[in-house]
């Protein structure tokens, strides 16, 4: 590296490239193996939710977990602190 | 019994082409008889990797049409005597190739003694990419340390998992490897990129490779040489490598650490 170059060091982002990636091919993950209805039943109950509370996209979500023989859908919202909303 | 081995990523401009090509060069340089095909129909670019553009008389489509015979169709490398390029037809006519045809291709090659079939896959998850993945062995899932390359090449894994003939008739998984492309041991060392274990953490596949980022790779597209074939580059020593693990050794993965630089490089730049 010259002189310049380390005054002009760039960002270190490469761990928030990572975290970015471990939440969304875990997201893409789910709706692959389940049913093709995941993604528009994800956005719906989104719908529905924000008519009650601002929620945030980011602050949803949803695991489809197979345990044995049956499946488990898991839909967890993060509602927002008191007094943001 | 011949072995086929798809060349995929999902994103283009990887290094899906560099890849099958060196692969290939490197299994047959150890006596192997192995055949190199473009899956791209309609982009052929493996013949200008290859360094063989000049000797396409007939392609993969006017095999499976029946123009040509197969072995009209193979263009023999002329550096090394056990392997051979089947290039891509540069019809705009995507359903030129079907799942059919290619397998008539494959059971002549295996008919033929080969014992391995590269696959070059083309970017995307269109037809040419499932074909090139449909009747596979093996994956090498070939990705740059970056979002949408990772990204991409999960959703690859995906197809690997259902849309293939092992995956469909419920047959023994394809054997997934990762190959990272591009790597930078520098910028990996000053948090601007991910490592070899973030990727290998997020997509959760072995890695059977790890290429060094270098100009080596334009040279010797440039002078249509693989650049496997480059020895003096750490980029020849680190796709060997590679093959040599696909062959079923075991070794430690190389370029994975900064050069040292004397005092002068560091201030200066190099």
């Amino acid at each position: 590296m010259g002189l310049l170059a380390f005054f002009r060091r760039s960002q270190p982002t490469a761990n928030v490239a990572k975290e970015r990636l471990r939440i969304i091919v875990a997201q893409e993950r789910t709706a692959r193996g389940g049913p093709d209805y995941l993604p528009t039943l994800r956005r719906e109950l989104l719908e529905v939710i924000r008519k009650y509370v601002n929620v945030d996209p980011d602050a949803v979500q949803m695991n489809l977990d197979k345990e044995d023989g049956h499946e488990v859908l898991e839909f967890t919202v993060a509602l927002p602190e008191k007094g943001k909303a | 019994m011949a072995e086929i081995i798809v060349v995929t990523s999902g994103k283009g401009g990887v290094g899906k082409t560099t890849t099958s090509a060196s692969v290939a060069c490197g299994l047959a340089r150890r006596g192997k008889r192995v055949a190199v095909i473009d899956f791209d129909i309609g982009l052929r670019n493996l013949d200008l990797i290859m360094g063989c553009e000049r000797r396409v008389v007939y392609d993969f489509v006017n095999v499976i049409q029946g123009d040509c015979t197969l072995k009209q169709a193979l263009i023999k490398d002329k550096r090394i005597e056990t392997l051979f390029v089947l290039a891509a037809s540069q019809t705009r006519d995507k359903d030129a190739l079907s799942l059919e045809g290619v397998r008539k291709v494959f059971d002549e090659l295996i008919a033929d003694g080969f014992d391995y079939i590269i696959c070059d896959s083309p970017a995307g998850i269109e037809k040419g990419a499932h074909l090139a993945m449909y009747y596979a062995d093996r994956a090498v899932v070939v990705v740059n340390p970056e979002v949408s390359s990772v990204r991409d090449s999960d959703r690859i894994l995906g197809l690997l998992a259902s849309k293939t003939q092992r995956a469909e008739k419920g047959e023994e998984k394809i054997k997934e490897h990762l190959l990272l492309t591009r790597y930078s041991p520098r910028r990996v060392t000053t948090g601007e990129m991910m490592s070899v274990a973030d990727v290998k953490e997020i997509l959760g596949l072995d890695v059977i490779g790890v290429i060094p980022e270098s100009p080596d790779v334009l040279s010797a597209s440039n002078a249509g040489t693989p650049v496997i074939l480059n020895e003096q580059s750490d980029v020849s020593k680190a796709y060997e490598d590679a093959v040599a693990r696909l062959l079923g050794d075991t070794l430690p993965l190389r370029f994975l650490d900064e050069p040292k630089k004397g005092f002068l490089a560091r201030m200066f730049g190099g």
